[in-house]
C-alpha cells in the first residue's frame, strides 16, 4: 500500500520507556477483525490509553495533550515484539507516526514498518536514555532524523547518532517505493527460478 | 565452507540477492488465515495482479473461529465477515481452502503437517509469527507481515535478509514430567524475550533427537518467543516416519527423490555459527511464568526472582508483576487459579491431549476452575476419539471443544475475564492476551492438568508418582 516518501523529519516525540511492548500492546487482537486497512489508530494502544470503560488514562504518554501531533514515539527496548500482526505498524502510521526510536527492535515489527513507510531507527541504549532524559525535561524537545544522512539529533544540543538501513530500503523509504515493485519487475527471474523447485 | 542445516535451506531459495540490501527469497509453501489476508487481498487486486502460483498456498479458517456449534452461523458479524472474505478470496483466485467444519480445519500450524504440507527442505511462510513450528521438520518457516502475504501471493517471493545464526543444544535426557514446553521456556528464560533477536535457530543434542515431532514442533514453535525469527531442527527417521503417506506428501518417485535431497539436510561438522549454547537437561524442571512474556519463566518449584536479581529495566519488571498482582519472592506454587486452557498451535496436538489425560485420568476437575480444553484440529480430535480419552476426559469433568485457535488469542468468545488467571498452555502470556486484563501463566499440559485438578498451581510430578 503507497505511504508518503521519508527524507527528513524534525518532530517532538512521545516517550514509552516501557521495555518489551508486544504488539498485542500496540493493537491488541479483538481488534484485528476488520477486511480493510481503515482507522487502526483508534484501537492503538487501546487497553493502556483506555480504561475499560472507556475513559482515557491521562498519565499514558499518548493521552497528554503536550506530546499531541508528535510524528516521532521513542520507546524502550525490543519494541514490537510478538505477534506478526502487521495491524501493529498500521496502527502506527495511522496514528500519524512516521519514525519509532528504540534501542532495540523486534524483527517482525521492523520489517513491518519499512513495509508501511514508518521508519525504526534503532540507536544505543546510551544515545536512548538521552533522549528519554531530553523528554522529561522538556517535553516540547525535538528530534530530527534525516533518512539521506542516516542520522538522529537532539535539536537543542546537536548531540546526534548515526543509525544503520539498508541501501534497498533506504531508497525505498525515500521514494515511496514497495517491494512489490521491485518483485515485479524480475517476475521473469522468478518464474525460472520456480522451475528448478522440487516442491 | 562448512554449512549448517539452515544455510542449505536458505541459500538453495535465493533467487538474487540486491546489492546492500536483502535477499529476494522463494517461498514454498504459503499459508493464509481469516486475520492476516483480507488486506492483502485487496492490495493485490488494487495493483491489478493475480495469484501466481495458487497451488502453493493454503488457506484456513482458526483465528477468530467459535469453538462451539460450529455447525451453526458464527454468530459475530465481524468474524462471520472475515471467515466469508477468507473463502471468497480462496475460491476466485483457486486457493484450496479448508472452512469451519471441513475435516481438514483447524490451526494452521497443526493441519500444515497433519496434511504432508510442511516438508524438510522447504520455505513456509505466513501471517503469523508462530510459523516457526514448521522449522520442526527442517524446514525454513516464519510469520510475515501483510505486506508480505501480498508479495507471496503475487509473487511467490518476499524480500529478506539473511539472518544471523544461533545453535542451540541441549542434552542428556528430561526427568519425569518434563515436556518439549518445559524445554523451551526454559531456554526462553535463559535468552530473555528478546536475545535471540535477530537469529534463526537451530536445535540439536540428546534431547531434541529424542523428542517426538509434536514435542519438536513445540520447541521451534516457541522460537519467536525469545525475539528469534524461527527456529529448525534437522530431519531424521522420525521425521521421514512422521511425514510418509500424508495427503500431499510426495508418493513414489518423487518420494524417493526428496528423500535424497533430504538426506543431505544436516549441519556439517566445522560450519560455524553466530552464537552457541548448551543447556544441560538436568537442570530442566516443569516450568511456569509468572510475568508478562514468556522470557519470565522459571522452575514450577521456584520463587518469583527480585527485580534486582535480574538484567533489564526494574520498572519495566515491576510494572510486569503489578499487573500480575504477584510479589517478588512469592511461590507459585499453591496460588489459586480460575481457568486453564489446553490448546494453540503451541500444545493442542494429540501428544499433548495424551499427557493432559495421563494426569486427570481418574481424579476430577476442582470446582473453581474453568477448563478449556481445545484440539488444534479435526484430525486431533477424530485421534482424541480413537484413543478413547474423550471418556476419560469426560470423566474427569472436563469438556472438549471444537478446534482452533481459541483462548490463545481471545479473538472469539474464549476470553478470559478481567482479573482471573489461567494456565495456559499456549504460547503468550502479555498483557490481555487471553481477553482483557486476564492473568496467563503459561505452562506445559502436565502443568495445567495438575493444577486443574488440585485448583491451585501444582508441580505434576507429585500427581505423576
Amino acid at each position: 500500500m503507497a505511504y508518503d516518501k521519508f527524507q527528513v523529519l524534525t518532530s517532538t516525540a512521545y516517550p514509552l520507556p516501557t521495555e518489551n511492548v508486544d504488539t498485542d500492546q500496540i493493537i491488541p487482537a479483538r481488534f484485528l477483525k476488520a477486511t480493510e486497512r481503515i482507522d487502526f489508530d483508534v484501537n492503538f494502544f487501546r487497553d493502556w490509553r483506555y480504561n475499560q470503560d472507556g475513559s482515557p488514562k491521562p498519565e499514558f504518554p499518548l493521552n497528554k495533550e503536550i506530546y499531541a501531533g508528535s510524528k516521532i514515539l521513542v520507546g524502550g527496548r525490543n519494541f514490537g515484539s510478538g505477534s506478526s500482526r502487521e495491524h501493529a505498524a498500521w496502527s502506527v502510521y495511522d496514528f500519524g507516526l512516521r519514525c519509532v526510536i528504540s534501542s532495540a527492535f523486534a524483527d517482525i515489527f521492523k520489517n513491518n514498518c519499512l513495509n508501511v513507510g514508518v521508519l525504526p531507527v534503532q540507536v544505543s541504549v546510551a544515545f536512548a536514555d538521552t533522549l528519554f532524559a531530553a523528554i522529561m525535561a522538556d517535553p516540547k524537545t525535538e528530534i530530527t532524523v534525516d533518512l539521506p544522512n542516516q542520522r538522529v539529533t537532539l535539536v537543542v544540543t546537536g548531540v546526534s547518532e548515526s543509525f544503520v538501513i539498508n541501501t534497498y530500503k533506504k531508497d525505498n523509504m525515500l521514494n515511496g517505493f514497495d517491494d512489490i515493485d521491485y518483485l515485479k519487475n524480475i517476475e521473469n527471474e522468478i518464474t525460472a527460478f520456480a522451475k528448478t523447485r522440487p516442491f | 565452507m562448512a554449512n549448517t542445516l539452515f544455510d542449505k535451506v536458505w541459500d538453495s531459495h535465493v533467487v538474487r540477492h540486491v546489492q546492500d540490501g536483502p535477499d529476494v527469497f522463494f517461498i514454498d509453501r504459503h499459508f493464509i488465515h481469516e486475520v492476516t489476508s483480507p488486506v492483502a487481498f485487496l492490495g493485490l487486486e488494487s495493483r491489478g495482479n493475480s495469484v501466481v502460483y495458487p497451488a502453493r498456498t493454503f488457506a484456513t479458517a482458526d483465528h477468530n473461529t467459535p469453538t462451539i456449534n460450529q455447525h451453526l452461523p458464527v454468530a459475530d458479524p465481524l468474524s462471520a465477515n472475515q471467515l466469508d472474505a477468507l473463502e471468497n478470496n480462496a475460491a476466485k483466485h483457486g486457493i484450496s481452502h479448508w472452512g469451519l467444519g471441513d475435516e481438514n480445519n483447524g490451526i494452521v500450524h497443526v493441519v500444515g503437517p497433519e496434511n504432508g504440507i510442511t516438508l524438510p527442505g522447504a520455505t513456509i511462510v505466513c501471517g503469523d509469527s508462530h510459523t516457526s513450528t514448521h522449522g520442526a521438520f527442517g524446514a525454513i518457516a516464519f510469520g510475515i507481515g501483510t505486506s508480505e502475504v501480498e508479495m507471496v501471493l503475487s509473487t511467490q517471493c518476499i524480500m529478506q535478509p539473511k539472518p544471523m545464526k544461533m545453535r542451540i543444544n541441549v542434552t542428556g535426557a528430561l526427568g519425569l514430567g518434563v515436556t518439549a514446553k518445559d524445554v523451551a521456556l526454559y531456554i526462553i528464560a535463559k535468552q530473555t524475550t528478546s536475545g535471540a533477536t535477530g537469529y534463526f535457530v537451530e536445535y540439536a543434542g540428546d534431547v531434541f533427537e529424542d523428542m517426538s515431532m509434536e514435542g519438536r514442533m513445540t520447541v521451534c514453535n516457541l522460537s519467536i518467543e525469545m525475539g528469534a525469527r524461527g527456529g529448525m531442527i534437522a530431519p531424521d527417521e522420525k521425521t521421514y516416519e512422521y511425514i510418509k503417506g500424508r495427503a500431499q506428501t510426495p508418493k513414489g518417485a518423487a518420494w524417493d527423490k526428496a528423500m535424497k535431497y533430504w538426506e543431505t539436510l544436516y549441519t556439517e561438522e566445522d560450519a560455524a555459527f553466530d552464537v552457541e549454547f548448551t543447556y544441560d537437561a538436568a537442570d530442566i524442571e516443569p516450568m511456569i511464568t509468572y510475568g508478562t512474556n514468556p522470557g519470565m519463566g522459571m522452575g514450577v518449584t521456584k520463587s518469583i526472582p527480585t527485580a534486582e536479581s535480574l538484567e533489564g529495566g526494574v520498572e519495566t519488571y515491576r510494572k510486569s508483576l503489578g499487573y500480575m498482582s504477584f510479589n517478588e519472592g512469592d511461590s507459585m506454587i499453591g496460588k489459586e487459579i480460575d481457568f486453564i486452557f489446553l490448546g494453540s498451535c503451541t500444545n493442542g496436538r494429540i501428544e499433548d491431549f495424551r499427557g493432559f489425560c495421563s494426569i486427570v485420568k481418574g481424579r476430577q476437575k476442582a470446582s473453581n476452575v474453568t477448563a478449556w480444553l481445545v484440539p488444534g484440529s479435526h484430525k486431533v480430535v477424530a485421534q482424541i476419539k480413537e484413543e478413547g480419552l474423550d471418556k476419560i476426559i469426560t470423566d474427569a469433568g472436563f469438556v472438549l471443544r471444537e478446534p482452533g485457535c481459541s483462548a490463545c488469542l481471545a479473538m472469539n468468545d474464549d476470553k478470559v475475564p478481567s482479573g482471573k488467571l489461567s494456565v495456559s498452555t499456549s504460547n503468550r502470556n502479555f498483557e490481555g492476551r487471553q481477553g482483557p486484563g486476564s492473568r496467563t501463566l503459561l505452562a506445559s499440559p502436565l502443568v495445567a492438568a495438575a493444577s486443574a485438578i488440585q485448583g491451585v498451581v501444582t508441580d505434576p510430578r507429585t500427581l505423576l508418582v
